[in-house]
């Protein structure tokens, strides 16, 4: 290793960057306008049929995993998509991944100690 | 394995050289909004916690209007795709445009926020206030928290466009388009997880049923 590596860079996994998929994810384009467009028609879609969801006559059991698996759907598209977060180095993604992962722990086990879930 | 220190990427605001070869503005509005996650997280948390513990009305049920809530939606999620439309006439230098799609963005988030004001509002004369009880405290902090998030980021939003009236961003104006839009985005994902758990997961019969 030499002398002008900083910690910081040996942190972030600046070997990583060595990495051709890495190199390859650091100089992706993003994408056009029609992509763009037809991300936010998927997303109007999606939205749509959430709300059909919830007015339809299905069990609490089925409705509420479904409601949740399209809502995860929509915001996985809009930090990939409209976020960049496919197309631009992954340091970024691993910040807000960390973040996420973090406070989605820390509330689930507050959740669970509370019982949320059997009741 | 020697590192040099590299030029970032990406232009505008973030020209300058880092240890990281990444932009410490880009580098630092991610974290941020990873820190915005732990403070949503705990008021939707908080939310879930106490879900029908409420013992005296108005329920979720007796106010919620969802076919009204799910027009804001839809417009929140059009000023998503009109964000990352601005962001790309920038990157092409399409200054006309990008103000257009800005402006659009703005305009669309103002609904969104005057869209919750008249919901706010008819929820209070429903008899439904911040301490009336543990629903009205919840809802009105969680979609309250958002309600300013998405303001400040009409700010941001009016502020391009005014910089950019008065030739003050740079040639490439791609990269501050870029952080509020990163901003503008993480508020949209913010209201998927509301809409889905305050608005459309039902909540049960109420005690007065």
């Amino acid at each position: 290793m030499a002398d002008t590596e900083t910690p910081f860079q040996q942190e972030l996994g600046q070997e990583d960057l060595a990495d051709p998929r890495e190199s390859q994810a650091v100089h992706r384009e993003h994408p056009s306008a029609k992509e763009y467009i037809r991300i936010g028609i998927i997303l109007a879609v999606l939205t749509a049929l959430e709300i059909t969801a919830s007015y339809a006559d299905v069990r609490p059991a089925i409705l509420i995993p479904t409601l949740y698996i399209l809502a995860f759907v929509k915001f996985a598209l809009v930090v990939l998509w409209f976020m960049h977060l496919k197309f631009d180095d992954r340091r970024y993604a691993r910040f807000f991944v960390m973040g996420l992962a973090l406070a989605g722990t820390l509330y689930l086990i507050v959740l669970i100690t509370f019982k949320v879930f059997l009741r | 394995m020697a590192m040099a220190i590299e030029k970032p990427h990406a232009g505008g605001g973030g020209e300058h050289e880092t240890t990281t070869g990444l932009p410490n503005t880009k580098l630092a509005m991610w974290l941020f909004l990873a820190s915005e996650c732990l403070l949503f997280g705990a008021l939707i948390s908080t939310y879930v916690l106490y879900r029908g513990a409420s013992t005296v009305g108005p329920y979720p049920a007796d106010v919620f209007d969802i076919p009204y809530t799910s027009v804001s939606s839809f417009v929140l999620l059009a000023s998503s795709l009109t964000m990352v439309l601005a962001l790309t006439a920038a990157q092409k230098r399409d200054v006309p445009r990008m103000r257009l799609w800005l402006l659009a963005t703005a305009l669309l988030g103002l609904t969104f926020v005057g869209g919750q004001v008249y919901e706010f509002t008819a929820f209070y004369h429903e008899g439904l206030a911040l301490t009336t009880n543990l629903f009205g405290t919840t809802f009105y902090v969680l979609t309250g928290f958002h309600g300013v998030h998405v303001t400040v980021g009409i700010f941001m939003l009016l502020s391009l466009v005014g910089l950019s009236g008065a030739d003050r961003l740079p040639d490439d104006a791609g990269f501050p388009v870029e952080m509020v839009g990163l901003y503008w985005h993480f508020v949209d994902i913010v209201w998927i997880i509301i809409f889905t758990v305050v608005y459309l997961i039902p909540t049960g019969p109420t005690p007065a049923n």
